[in-house]
């Protein structure tokens, strides 16, 4: 049952007889932290605070929370205070990551504050007598007594556990509505806004001196040069990590400089000179995870590559650290706080609980960037300078060269066709090393493995299905039978880990490119191949929605290139479970320079019931751009021992003579329906819309990212 | 031709002298080459070296307008004989020169002269290109008659002077001829020889031209002027402190980046961009014939590096100029070889040539790849410094070099604003 | 040294060499410039110096103690936003937000020179800025909106 049919039957609390209360599971994330007032608290004088594990990432995610607890609540956004990640007072909800925000913490709120508000109306109607509504933060009866929620607030009135079911508000004052997000304000006003913003009294400055390649190995460091520099505090050298401490951030900069050029390394780095032969053929782990018998008939097969791209945030990543006797507070802009406590706890050698963090924003992360690291090692740098809030900001070329890149990976693909062009079988195999090295363990963390005792990091691990990691998308929700296998790779010769989408991004580039290749083939409009074998109705009608508001069959006629003029479409559901999205484009291609220069983009999307729609179409529109981005200019640079792509001369992203002429987002809003991730749907079909388009306008198809200028010119010069 | 403001006076007293005795070359003109059918494919390989020499002659730079369509004509060369736009050489059969036969893209590469019989103007360097072998031309015709055809007419000159007097000038200037390779040479050299002095012109630029617009042959390769910058001298007079090698000439020209030299910037980064595209071959046999112009042996190359490399030293070792030290230092002062490094400055060529100009549209404009491309980058500072600032800055760096003061910094700060150029 | 910024003359301790990022968030305790890349290729850090668009991250405070400094927190506060902040929240033109105050600055030096400047001109203005989020189309939706704004049209 979802939700709207549950508020159609009206009634209260439900509770199932048949499985004891406390064995069904709880909506969301209330099943990993069931005790309401995890979520929700109100205090005597009527203040709300409401409680989520997740953080902001520029993603919305707070506004989207803070609409649902006050439609619950029913109350003004503006009286709930919303407290983010933080390991001494929010629930734990792992990563904010996945595009799992709504589903978890999204749901946990809306029944932690609807079941909240009903104990509260409850205990008012048992006061006053009467029935009575909930009506700006207070009990009110019909002939006008009121109670405040403050005033009903007693002790442990919502110190209970959750119940499986909740009587929703089926009020839209604020859910559904694109309300203004609640950051933006300060972010263009100059207020107080990320943790680099952080100011504590005392406050110092550190810089840390990044080895040149992976694994150096300091020999000796002449510290007099940078000792004598004004403003120098300290000089902290533990192994390999080595970081300068000033008390101004310009004088830690020089510091810098000079401490580096007393460095002598031993570099033992050995990168590989052919990525795709090296991990096509490094040892790996093959997992079926789905399967389907072959079929004979006529075959058609592609292979599909992508290199290692970066997150590359425009603010390199940045850490606040204070190590006391009570304990070691860190403000970070981490996707995990809990999950980071416990890597820096066992790097500074503090038990879990005397390790607090404490979410503060960071310029958008696109997954797991620095910002882990630099936590670590501004402990490091506060434990040698205890008492001193030390804050630590890494320079453009450490998180370029440091952070973990998204994985190389390959693709192959194998399908079988029947009679009238269509699928009946398919084979489908990714290559790639894991999508996740988060912390975890100091191990995990850069600083862990540099001091003079390293900490190990921990294995690699293949995420598993139905999330997955490498293997993330890459069952088609297309309704033909296929065998697909994960083929992960645990060696890694370059440091990986999540990069928004996972592996979603370069299969559904590698499914959406291959379905218009077989589109061709069969001789069938590319839309029109796809609608034939794709059932799921939300999937057809966001196909539907995005080639209609395109005017895709204004298209149909012309199957040749004009001019370098061409148009693409592509769609994917993230992960199988999470937002349908359908993307069509058109695009300019210059043969000469091979610059492609994208035009219009029409997407259509579906996240379920949409707590704000300008949010959803936020993400989506960012998602294009941040997708077009890695497909044609994207590929981290590296020589044999070092990472050459070390700013943003030596690894160009898009700028704005190459953002598109106009691109639409149209939402199909449902309420009632489950909230659907949205953060990361758009970049694959982007991938693969662009990759279409390109094959249409030029008349070749490239099969190898990033379909970059030097590429393009060399394919359509051959 | 020249291109720079201050010969604009002289350029009309000639001009006046043109004019006077136009009536003798009023019968000065050619043969037209008739029509021919737009070819329609040629081997791929010969395509393939006709773009390589296409790269080396830099066509792009002179025959694609900014934001235009490649080789579609349309960009303004700036001339002391006013304004000559570059042609559509794509092969357009109406605007282009789709209908031009080998024979007459030939004698318009030897020759000056195009299809209809008009003369050229040399600002197309016929008299470079003419040296160039029949077969190149005929790979250069390969490429062009294959690119895009854009229908694109082509814009006016101009230049007040009739075409037919262009007649008297070649036959002053233009020294017909293959090139012959000099048998006491190596082939490398000979190679590098043919490509510089033919299809990659260079002399067009880095050497001083005369009243009438002619590279002074006696003064070969000894600096000259592009669209406002100085092309520096490449013979002995070159002003890079440390003497050009061969390596590092080679990298110079296909990275755009010579540690101890130069970053190419303005009109030299354009060669550059399309260096890059050619072989390591031809660029190393471009590199060898361009470092043997400086005749200087190798006792005096190394008596002068040495001494350049050591007043460099103790030029970065000094402090004390707040601006150099907090917009420059911060990445000249580290070399190129560490992390975020950039050239060290008292060894670029950009300090040690005879005018301020270049330094100066760098500082103000910066240095940037082209989007999309890897490439160094120098932030701009326009808007950051005033006139006064930048005056100040250059003349600093201007002894930080070593060199001379240059003469009018101020003036030149003045000329080089924007939209003066 | 004595800085105008935001029409207050700060008497600012710190070496002249100083970038003025630098002393704009420590000395000054202003948020709006934003360390990007140190490097004058991101525009994260871009104030206006006497109408024209600079990199605080490349310019030392020496050369600009004649100059008239404006910074995010120049165009309005919070309580009272001015009209490119105005239109900045009106087309909800930030993600992450990190690019968005050197954006509004170089679309400040813009409009105040060319308060009808085009989609085309935005665009080339805005060329030294990087924005990962990919929030560019609504970027240029509001600085054509503070355009309107600042020509009083409502």
């Amino acid at each position: 049952m979802n939700r709207r049919q549950f508020l159609q039957t009206g009634g209260a609390l439900v509770v199932s007889f048949s499985i004891p209360a406390r064995a069904q599971k709880l909506p969301g994330a209330l099943d990993r932290s069931p005790q309401l007032d995890s979520w929700i608290r109100i205090g005597a004088d009527g203040g709300i605070t409401v409680f989520t594990g997740k953080a902001e990432l520029g993603q919305g995610v707070k506004t989207a929370l803070l609409q649902i607890a006050a439609e619950q609540l029913q109350v003004d956004m503006q009286a709930i205070k919303l407290v983010t990640a933080d390991t001494a007072l929010t629930p734990n909800e792992g990563y904010t990551a996945g595009s799992n925000s709504m589903k978890d913490s999204g749901t946990a709120i809306l029944n932690a504050a609807a079941q909240a508000r009903e104990i509260l109306l409850a205990e008012a109607s048992k006061r006053l007598g009467a029935p009575v509504t909930a009506q700006n933060g207070e009990a009110v009866t019909a002939d006008g007594r009121r109670i405040s929620y403050g005033q009903l607030v007693e002790g442990k009135l919502l110190s209970v556990r959750a119940a499986p079911e909740s009587k929703l508000s089926g009020a839209r004052r604020f859910v559904g509505k694109s309300i203004q997000r609640v950051d933006i304000p300060a972010k263009v006003t100059g207020g107080v806004a990320y943790v680099h913003d952080l100011r504590l009294p005392g406050m110092v400055h550190a810089r840390v001196v990044r080895p040149p390649s992976y694994g150096a190995e300091l020999k000796s460091v002449n510290t007099e040069a940078a000792a004598e520099m004004p403003g120098v505090i300290k000089i902290v050298r533990d192994g390999n990590f080595l970081a300068v401490v000033a008390g101004r951030e310009w004088e830690a900069v020089q510091a810098l400089r000079a401490l580096r050029a007393g460095c002598t390394w031993t570099e033992q780095a050995k990168l590989p000179r052919d990525v795709y032969a090296t991990l096509a053929a490094a040892p790996t782990q093959d997992i079926v995870i789905a399967d389907a018998p072959p079929v004979s008939g006529k075959v058609i097969e592609a292979a599909y590559t992508r290199p290692y791209q970066l997150h590359a945030a425009i603010g390199p990543s940045c850490a606040v650290a204070r190590y006391e006797s009570a304990g070691l507070t860190i403000w970070s802009h981490a996707q995990g706080m809990f999950p980071l406590r416990g890597a820096v706890a066992e790097l500074v050698g503090l038990p879990a609980e005397r390790v607090h963090c404490i979410h503060l924003e960071g310029s958008g992360c696109y997954g797991h960037n620095g910002a882990d690291d630099v936590a670590g090692d501004a402990a490091l740098i506060a434990r040698a300078l205890p008492g001193k809030p030390v804050r630590v900001q890494w320079m453009r070329e450490d998180e370029h060269a440091w952070e973990p890149y998204g994985p190389a990976m390959l693709t192959k693909v194998r399908a079988t066709l029947d009679g009238s062009g269509n699928v009946s079988a398919w084979q489908y195999e990714v290559l790639s090393n894991t999508h996740s090295t988060r912390p975890g363990k100091a191990g995990d963390l850069l600083a862990g493995r540099y001091v003079e005792k390293p900490f190990q990091p921990s294995p690699p691990r293949p995420l598993p299905q139905p999330e997955g990691g490498g293997d993330r998308n890459a069952i088609p929700l297309y309704r033909f039978p296929s065998r697909v296998t994960n083929r992960f790779i645990p060696e890694m010769p370059l440091r990986v880990s999540a990069l928004r989408g996972l592996g979603a991004y370069m299969n559904i580039f590698s499914i959406e490119s291959f379905i218009d290749e077989l589109a061709q083939a069969a001789r069938v409009d590319p839309v029109e191949y796809r609608l034939r074998q794709l059932e799921d109705p939300r999937a057809r009608e966001v196909i539907k929605l995005a080639a209609e508001r395109f005017g895709w069959n204004a298209y149909k006629k012309e199957n040749a290139p004009q001019n370098g003029h061409g148009r693409g479409f592509a769609f994917a559901r993230y992960k199988n479970l999470a937002a349908y999205v359908a993307i069509a484009m058109e695009v300019d291609v210059e043969r000469e320079t091979g610059d492609v220069r994208v035009k219009r983009v029409v997407a259509a999307v579906d996240s379920g019931e949409a707590i704000n729609p300008d949010g959803i179409k936020n993400q989506i529109e960012g998602g294009i751009l941040q997708s077009i981005s890695w497909t044609t200019f994207e590929s981290a640079m590296f020589n044999d021992t070092r990472i050459t792509s070390r700013d943003w001369s030596s690894y160009p992203i898009l700028r704005f003579s190459h953002v598109p002429t106009s691109v639409e987002a149209h939402v199909i809003d449902r309420p009632g329906e489950h909230f659907l991730g949205t953060g990361e749907a758009a970049q694959g079909p982007t991938a693969g819309a662009l990759a279409n388009a390109i094959a249409h306008a030029t008349g070749v198809r490239i099969r190898d990212l990033p379909l970059n200028r030097a590429r393009l010119k060399q394919v359509l010069a051959a | 031709m020249t291109i720079t403001r201050s010969s604009h006076i002289r350029s009309h007293v000639v001009l006046a002298l043109f004019v006077m005795a136009a009536p003798l070359w009023g019968c000065a003109s050619h043969e037209s080459v008739s029509q021919a059918e737009p070819p329609k494919s040629f081997p791929r390989d010969q395509i393939a070296k006709g773009q390589e020499l296409a790269y080396i002659g830099n066509c792009m730079g002179c025959h694609t307008a900014e934001g235009g369509k490649p080789y579609a004509g349309g960009t303004p060369l700036k001339t002391p004989f006013g304004t000559i736009h570059g042609t559509n050489i794509t092969p357009d059969p109406q605007t282009g020169i789709g209908r031009w036969p080998l024979e007459a893209f030939t004698r318009a590469m030897r020759e000056g002269v195009d299809r209809g019989g008009r003369n050229l103007f040399p600002a197309f360097p016929y008299d470079h290109f003419t040296k160039a072998t029949d077969e190149d031309i005929a790979a250069l015709y390969a490429f062009v008659m294959t690119r895009e055809p854009v229908n694109r007419k082509n814009l006016g000159n101009s230049v007040p002077l009739p075409r037919a007097s262009v007649s008297l000038w070649k036959s002053r200037y233009l020294e017909r001829g293959v090139y012959k390779p000099d048998p006491a040479k190596s082939p490398e050299w000979n190679r590098g020889a043919y490509l510089v002095e033919g299809l990659g012109h260079c002399g067009a630029c880095h050497t001083p031209r005369n009243k009438l617009g002619a590279e002074k042959k006696d003064e070969a390769f000894a600096g000259g002027e592009v669209e406002g910058w100085h092309a520096p001298a490449l013979d002995s007079t070159s002003p890079s402190p440390v003497p050009w090698t061969v390596e590092a000439m080679q990298t110079y020209l296909k990275h755009g980046v010579a540690d101890l030299h130069a970053q190419s910037a303005g009109p030299m980064a354009e060669v550059v961009h399309d260096l890059s595209h050619v072989s390591d071959a031809d660029v190393r046999a471009i590199a060898t014939y361009v470092v043997s112009l400086d005749t200087r042996n190798a006792d005096q190359r190394k008596r002068a590096a040495d001494a350049a490399l050591a007043r460099a030293r103790a030029a970065l070792a000094q402090k004390g100029n707040a601006v150099y030290d907090g917009a420059c230092a911060d990445c000249h002062n580290l070399g190129r070889a560490q992390e975020g490094g950039a050239l060290e400055l008292p060894l670029g060529t950009a300090l040690t040539i005879p005018t301020p100009r270049n330094l100066a549209y760098i500082v103000r404009d910066g240095i940037l790849p082209r989007e999309g491309e890897r490439g160094g980058w120098m932030p701009a500072f326009a808007g950051a410094l005033t006139d006064e600032q930048l005056t100040d800055l250059l003349i600093y760096l201007r002894a930080l070099s070593g060199q001379p003061a240059w003469a009018d910094v101020a003036g030149d700060v003045r000329k080089t604003s924007k939209g003066k150029r | 040294m004595k800085l105008d910024v935001n029409g207050s003359v700060h008497d600012v301790d710190a070496d002249p060499a100083t970038p003025l990022l630098y002393v704009l968030r420590d000395n000054l305790s202003l948020n709006g410039a934003r360390f990007g890349c140190g490097l004058g290729q991101c525009g994260a850090c871009v104030v206006m110096a006497d109408g024209e668009a600079i990199y605080s991250c490349t310019t030392p405070i020496a050369v600009l103690e004649k100059r008239k400094i404006k910074t995010l927190e120049g165009l309005g506060t919070a309580e009272k936003p001015g009209p490119m902040q105005r239109a900045f929240i009106e087309a909800q033109a930030a993600q992450c937000g990190y690019c968005i105050p050197g954006m509004m600055m170089r679309a400040q030096a813009l409009l105040e020179k060319n308060p009808s400047a085009s989609d085309a001109e935005a665009r080339a203005a805005l060329q030294p800025h990087l924005c990962r989020c990919g929030t560019h189309t609504r970027i240029l939706h509001a600085v054509a909106r503070a355009g309107e704004l600042m020509k009083g049209k409502s």
